[in-house]
């Protein structure tokens, strides 16, 4: 008889389930690609609060924002590329309503990670030296080299180890017991992330087996290992409206239709909550296919 | 293809590709059109050896139009190796900015206090990283007093005075380079580490610049207003490269448009 390494499938509402207030959450991808939206969905629904949200920053971000879920945000920018400055963002640092803002260089912010991965409580770096990201952070600290490479005993920002509770990450495809693949040509930081969490909830957009992971694909672009890896859920289109390819694109009209009602009235933002943020997943999937469907008349 | 064709974003983006004309065999790395027309044009023209990008996650072998995909690839360039080279020191990036002082410090953080600013931007996004690691330059489509203040509300991207106050770990690598607007070309080499103007585009004066900053500029040394260069016009080879190859749709006109059509 074989014996397999443990089957971990989780639904969404479980995932979320296993979150609780005050928790430091890290949300994978990039700025308006390959997050995983599915997830973020879930948590507005949910009662959650008091959230420390680190990520480079998207929808992810505003939407949380929005929904008053966040106590802390940790981020180096928050955009949706296309459509530059993300609204809902903008109005929660506009009106103060995040009661504790860290804004970091975003290699700061991967330095961050990387020295929560290594267990390390920080790792030197130039970046933030001369800027105010020390100036608004002044708990952000520097060392001084023990070494003389030629310029002296310099001075270095220690950036401190972003340690996660949890990583949320989204990717193209997983096995049921955590290995997961990205095809797209960037896998941005989502094996940080969760090399950075005590705990990582995987997405994907499809569940296959162990051996399909690597039928026709690289190895090289198995990004995670089942070690780093808590649960998984089958999430088709699960990054909407954000990209995850060469699954699919960004949803451009989703996103401007997205930036219209959170740049607009309170109305305009109440209806397209109700529209497409008050159901399941489920329900958020049949609404933007109607969206799609009425939009492309 | 007479002179007086020559646009005022055709004379940017050659200013752009001289920033980087000198750069030799590194990553060439714009933000925004301009910079990516320019730095395709010093490609093509100047700087051969320039390592260029899809502005995504790989290095391209050919210089496409502007936006255009599919060209050979010749590299691997997400965004950790991003982070890479720019510790590496072989980048030269040509970020925007929505504010830069007269010590050649950015912001595209925040306008207003950073604790509940007037108008919330980008965040620094890798300004603070940039300029600390690699040769930095800025363009500035729309050059005004409110993008030129005497000190920026945000210190995104880093001065060379700062980064020398900040010691020899932030000031070692400050390279601040150029500084390209729709109205002339700077640097940071003036007096006390501050910007100064190094040319005027064709059509533009001293007077018109020096109204449209909202601090001091210094001017290159015993030069007086009189004395500022006109910076050079593309040459007949460029403009077939911008017009024909690079932009030919005239995308570039959307963010320097001619001075008589913007009134």
């Amino acid at each position: 008889m074989s014996r397999k390494p443990r089957d971990k499938q989780m639904t969404i509402d479980e995932v979320v389930a296993s979150l609780e207030d005050g928790m430091t959450i890290g949300i994978g991808g990039w700025g308006p690609r390959r997050k995983p939206m599915a997830l973020v969905r879930a948590i507005l629904r949910s009662d959650l609060k008091d959230l420390t949200i680190i990520s480079w920053g998207g929808a992810d971000v505003g939407l949380l924002a929005r929904a008053g879920k966040i106590r802390k945000l940790v981020y180096a920018f928050v955009s949706l590329d296309s459509i530059p400055l993300e609204p809902n963002f903008q109005r929660a640092r506009q009106s103060a309503s995040i009661p504790e803002v860290v804004e970091l260089d975003e290699g700061m912010f991967q330095t961050g990670l990387k020295a929560a991965a290594e267990r390390l409580p920080f790792l030197p770096m130039r970046a933030g030296l001369g800027s105010d990201v020390l100036v608004n952070n002044p708990w952000i600290k520097t060392v001084t080299s023990p070494y003389d490479d030629g310029a002296g005993l310099e001075e270095l920002v220690a950036v401190p180890a972003l340690k996660l509770d949890v990583a949320l990450v989204h990717l193209n495809r997983a096995d049921v017991h955590g290995n997961a693949t990205y095809l797209g040509p960037d896998p941005y930081f989502d094996d940080l992330f969760a090399m950075a969490a005590d705990r990582t909830y995987l997405s994907v957009e499809q569940i296959v087996d162990t051996a399909g992971l690597t039928a026709g694909t690289p190895v090289q672009r198995v990004l995670l290992n089942r070690m780093m890896v808590t649960g998984v859920v089958e999430t088709p289109n699960g990054a909407h409206f954000t990209n995850c390819v060469p699954d699919y694109e960004r949803d451009e009209r989703f996103q401007k239709a997205y930036a219209a009602a959170a740049g607009g009235s309170d109305e305009e933002w109440a209806a397209f909550e109700e529209r497409f943020l008050s159901g399941d997943e489920a329900a958020y999937q049949a609404a933007v296919q109607a969206f799609a469907e009425e939009s492309s008349k | 293809m007479s002179t007086e064709t020559i646009t005022r974003a055709d004379v940017c983006a050659a200013a752009i590709a001289d920033a980087f004309a000198d750069d030799g065999e590194i990553f060439g790395s714009p933000m925004g059109m301009l910079p990516m027309l320019g730095v395709r044009l010093a490609k093509l023209t100047s700087n051969p050896d320039l390592v260029i990008s899809d502005g995504e996650s790989v290095f391209l072998a050919g210089v496409p139009p502007l936006f255009a995909k599919g060209d050979v690839v010749e590299g691997w360039i997400p965004f950790r190796r991003v982070f890479d080279v720019v510790a590496y020191g072989k980048r030269h990036v040509m970020m925007g900015a929505t504010q830069v002082d007269r010590h050649g410090n950015q912001n595209i953080s925040a306008i207003g206090p950073f604790a509940q600013p007037r108008r919330q931007l980008l965040g620094s996004r890798g300004a603070p990283g940039n300029t600390v690691n690699n040769r930095t330059s800025y363009w500035v489509p729309k050059h005004s007093p409110r993008v030129f203040v005497e000190q920026v509300d945000i210190v995104s991207g880093v001065g060379p005075k700062r980064a020398k106050e900040a010691g020899p770990g932030a000031a070692r690598y400050n390279d601040i380079h150029r500084i390209v607007s729709n109205l002339g070309v700077f640097d940071v080499q003036g007096a006390d580490d501050t910007v100064r103007l190094l040319s005027v585009h064709p059509g533009v004066t001293v007077d018109e610049v020096v109204e449209a900053t909202g601090f001091t500029l210094a001017l290159p040394d015993g030069a007086g207003p009189a004395d500022v260069p006109t910076t050079r016009e593309p040459s007949y080879e460029e403009l077939v490269i911008i017009r024909e190859m690079l932009d030919p749709n005239g995308l570039r006109f959307r963010e320097v448009p001619e001075p008589e059509a913007a009134q």
